[in-house]
C-alpha cells in the first residue's frame, strides 16, 4: 500500500512572510550597502553645524580625488575629521559586534550569547582601568592597549578553563561567567580604592561605550580586523549551519568540531577585543541584532552573517547619532543608548519566542 | 565484502567499560539491527561506528579504510547518522534542515549547486517529506521530524546509514512506515532498535548486545529465541511463526531477577 503517509496538514505554523528583497536575494546586498552609505552620509549632517548629506559627499569626494569641495576649511574639518570617522567607526563596530553575536549564538547554542559572554569586555575594562587609574605601563600603554591586553588575558583564561572543563558550550559559558565576575570585581576594586572622581568619570564614560574620540586610525584598525573576521565567518557559514542540531550532529556532517569551535572563538574574541578597546563595551548590538537579522532572512548563515553585519552597522550609526543629539550639548554614552533601544527590542523577541511551541 | 566492520572494539567512560571487545560485520546493502536492553551499548556502538567516539581499542573499518585515518569530511560523505532525537533552539525551514546533508559535499563560500538541489529533492521525495519543505521545523510532529532527519541523512548521499532508535516516540503506524522507507533506501543500514518485532520484520541480520558484549548475532529469527530473550532481557517470551514465514515475539512476564542476571 503506497498511499500518502500524512495528509499535507493544514499549515499549523505557516512560514512567516518574508520581505520582498529576501525573495530576490541578489537585491539584498546592494540594498543594504546603499542604505548603509546613506545612513553614514546622513549621520555626518547631524550636529550643531548645519551641513547636508551632499556636503558630506562633496568633502569625501574632494579628499579622495583632490577636487574642490566648495566648503570652508572648518566645515571640511568637521566633516572629515570629526563626524565622518565617527560615523564610519560606528558602522564598523556595529558590524563587528552583530557578526560576533551571530557566530557565538550559533557556536554556543545559546540565544542569549553576546560578544561579551566569554569575558572579553570585563577583561578589557580591568585592563583599561589598570592603565588609567594605576598607571600601569608607565605611559607607554594607552587606554586602548591596556584594554586589549586585558581582553586577551581574560579570554585566554576562559578558553583554558572551558577546555579543561570539557569544552562543551555550557562549560564555556560558565567559564565566561566566572571570568566576567572576577574581572568586574577587579575593576570595581581598583576604581573604588584608587581613582579620584574625575578619573572615575572618564573611565566610566569609556566603559559604557563611546565613539566620541574616533579617529581615522581607529577606523582603519577596526575596519581591517572586522573585515578579516567577517571573511572568516562568512567562509564558515555552512559550518555554523551544521551546529544547528548540536555538536555530534555537526561532526556527522563532516565538521572537525573542536578545531572549528576553538578557531572561531579565537577569531571572534580578537574582533571583540579590538572593538572594545577602541570604543568601550557597547552593549546589546551583539545580542539583539542577530535576532533581528534572523527575523529578516531566517537561520541560514550564508544570508544571516552578511545581513546581521550590515544591520549592525546601520543600527549603530543611527543610535550613535541619536546619542549625540538627544541631550545636546551633552552626549549620551552610546552604550546607554543601545540599551535604551535594545531592551524594548529584546522584550519583543522574548514575547515572540513564548508564542512558539 | 563487509561495508562496515567493528573489530574487537572497546570504549568506556572513565573506568566503566561500555563496549568490551565488540565485533560486528555489516554486509554491503544489508540492514542490521543492534538489539539489547537499556545500557547494553547499542547507542555507544553506533557512535563508535560513526567515528563520533574514538574506540579505546580495536578498529572500525569503512570498506578497506580505517575510520580513524579518514577525515571527518570524507567520513561524512559516506556515513550518515540520525540520532534518537534532534533538538535545536532556532527554527529553520525544513528545506534548510534537509540541505544540511549537502555540507560535506560543498566548499566554503560555494553556493548551493544544481546537484545539491537535486539531491535535496530526491532525499525529500524518498522520505515523503516534499510537502513539508516550506514548513518550519518547530511546527512538525515527532514522526515528521524523524523523516526530515532521514531525508537530511539521504541528502548526504551516503553508502552507510546509522540510525539510533529511529522509531522512538512514534506510534505504530509511523514506526512501520518509517522502517519501510529506511529499508527501501539504497544504503547499508545499521540501526539500534528496542522493538524485537520490528527487528524480526525488517532486519537481514541482528546483533544482540548484553553488558557491552555481543551475545549472539545472525538472522533475526535465529537470534530472537525464547532462551536468549530470557537470558538477555530477563523476560519470558513466546516466539511464533506464521505459515508465510513471518515470525513474531510475544512477551509473557518478567522473569524473577535471579534468572535475569546473565
Amino acid at each position: 500500500m503506497s498511499t500518502t503517509i500524512e495528509r499535507p496538514a493544514p499549515a499549523r505554523a505557516p512560514a512567516r512572510p518574508r520581505l520582498a528583497v529576501v525573495r530576490r536575494p541578489w537585491l539584498l546586498g546592494p540594498a543594504c550597502a546603499a542604505l548603509l552609505v546613506v545612513s553614514v552620509a546622513v549621520a555626518t549632517t547631524v550636529g550643531p553645524s548645519t551641513l547636508g548629506p551632499t556636503d558630506a559627499l562633496a568633502v569625501a569626494w574632494s579628499r579622495l580625488t583632490g577636487a574642490e569641495s566648495g566648503l570652508t576649511l572648518l566645515q571640511e574639518g568637521i566633516v572629515w575629521d570629526l563626524r565622518l570617522p565617527r560615523a564610519v567607526l560606528a558602522a564598523v563596530c556595529g558590524a563587528g559586534l552583530a557578526l560576533v553575536g551571530v557566530v557565538l549564538q550559533s557556536l554556543l547554542r545559546n540565544p542569549l550569547a553576546d560578544p561579551y559572554v566569554l569575558g572579553v569586555s570585563s577583561g578589557a575594562s580591568s585592563g583599561a582601568v589598570a592603565v588609567a587609574v594605576l598607571g600601569l605601563g608607565a605611559g607607554t600603554l594607552g587606554l586602548a592597549s591596556g584594554a586589549f591586553v586585558g581582553a586577551v588575558v581574560s579570554f585566554g583564561l576562559v578558553l583554558a578553563l572551558g577546555l579543561l572543563a570539557g569544552g562543551t558550550p555550557d562549560r564555556m559559558v560558565l567559564a565566561g561567567v566566572a571570568a566576567t565576575q572576577l574581572f568586574s570585581a577587579l575593576t570595581s576594586f581598583i576604581v573604588y580604592t584608587a581613582a579620584d572622581a574625575e578619573t572615575t568619570r572618564g573611565v566610566m564614560f569609556w566603559l559604557l561605550g563611546s565613539l566620541s574620540s574616533s579617529t581615522w586610525d581607529d577606523v582603519v584598525l577596526c575596519g581591517v580586523v572586522v573585515a578579516l573576521g567577517a571573511a572568516v565567518c562568512w567562509a564558515a557559514a555552512g559550518t555554523l549551519d551544521a551546529f544547528m542540531f548540536g555538536h555530534d550532529a555537526a561532526a556527522t556532517l563532516g565538521v572537525p568540531v573542536t578545531a572549528v569551535r576553538v578557531g572561531l572563538l579565537v577569531v571572534t574574541a580578537l574582533m571583540t577585543a579590538v572593538v572594545v578597546s577602541t570604543c568601550g563595551a557597547i552593549g546589546f548590538v551583539g545580542l539583539v541584532l542577530p535576532h533581528a537579522a534572523r527575523a529578516v532572512v531566517g537561520t541560514g548563515h550564508r544570508a544571516l552573517v552578511p545581513t546581521a553585519t550590515v544591520l549592525g552597522a546601520i543600527f549603530l550609526v543611527w543610535v550613535d547619532t541619536a546619542a549625540r543629539v538627544v541631550i545636546a550639548p551633552q552626549e549620551l554614552p552610546v552604550g546607554v543608548a543601545t540599551a535604551l533601544v535594545g531592551v524594548p527590542a529584546f522584550v519583543v523577541i522574548l514575547l515572540r519566542r513564548r508564542s512558539r511551541p | 565484502m563487509s561495508a562496515l566492520t567493528a573489530h574487537a572494539v572497546s570504549w568506556g567512560v572513565r573506568d566503566r567499560l561500555v563496549l568490551d571487545g565488540v565485533t560486528v560485520r555489516v554486509a554491503e546493502g544489508s540492514t542490521v539491527g543492534l538489539l539489547g536492553p537499556n545500557g547494553s551499548g547499542k547507542s555507544s556502538l553506533l557512535r563508535v561506528m560513526a567515528g563520533l567516539r574514538p574506540a579505546s581499542s580495536g578498529v572500525v573499518r569503512l570498506g578497506r579504510d580505517d575510520l580513524a585515518d579518514l577525515g571527518r569530511r570524507s567520513v561524512a560523505r559516506r556515513v550518515a547518522v540520525v540520532e534518537q532525537e534532534s533538538t535545536t533552539d532556532v527554527d529553520p525551514l525544513v528545506r534548510e534542515v534537509v540541505a544540511l546533508g549537502r555540507l560535506p559535499h560543498r566548499r566554503p563560500w560555494a553556493p548551493e549547486s544544481e546537484a545539491d538541489r537535486r539531491a535535496v529533492a530526491r532525499a525529500a521525495a524518498a522520505m515523503r517529506t516534499e510537502h513539508l519543505l516550506e514548513r518550519r521545523w518547530a511546527s512538525l510532529s515527532g514522526g515528521e521530524r524523524q523523516r526530515v532527519q532521514l531525508a537530511r541523512a539521504l541528502a548526504q548521499e551516503p553508502t552507510e546509514l546509522l540510525l539510533d532508535e529511529p522509531t522512538n516516540h512514534l506510534d505504530v503506524r509511523h514506526q512501520l512506515e518509517l522502517l519501510a522507507l529506511v529499508v527501501a533506501a539504497d544504503t547499508t543500514t545499521v540501526l539500534a532498535l528496542h522493538d524485537l518485532n520490528l527487528a524480526l520484520a525488517h532486519c537481514d541480520e541482528v546483533v544482540l548486545l548484553a553488558d557491552g558484549r555481543v551475545r549472539a548475532a545472525g538472522p533475526p529469527a535465529d537470534v530472537i529465541t525464547p532462551d536468549l530473550v530470557a537470558e538477555v532481557y530477563g523476560v519470558e517470551a513466546v516466539v511464533e511463526r506464521a505459515a508465510g514465514g513471518a515470525t513474531w515475539v510475544r512477551f509473557v512476564r518478567p522473569l524473577p531477577s535471579a534468572a535475569a542476571g546473565a
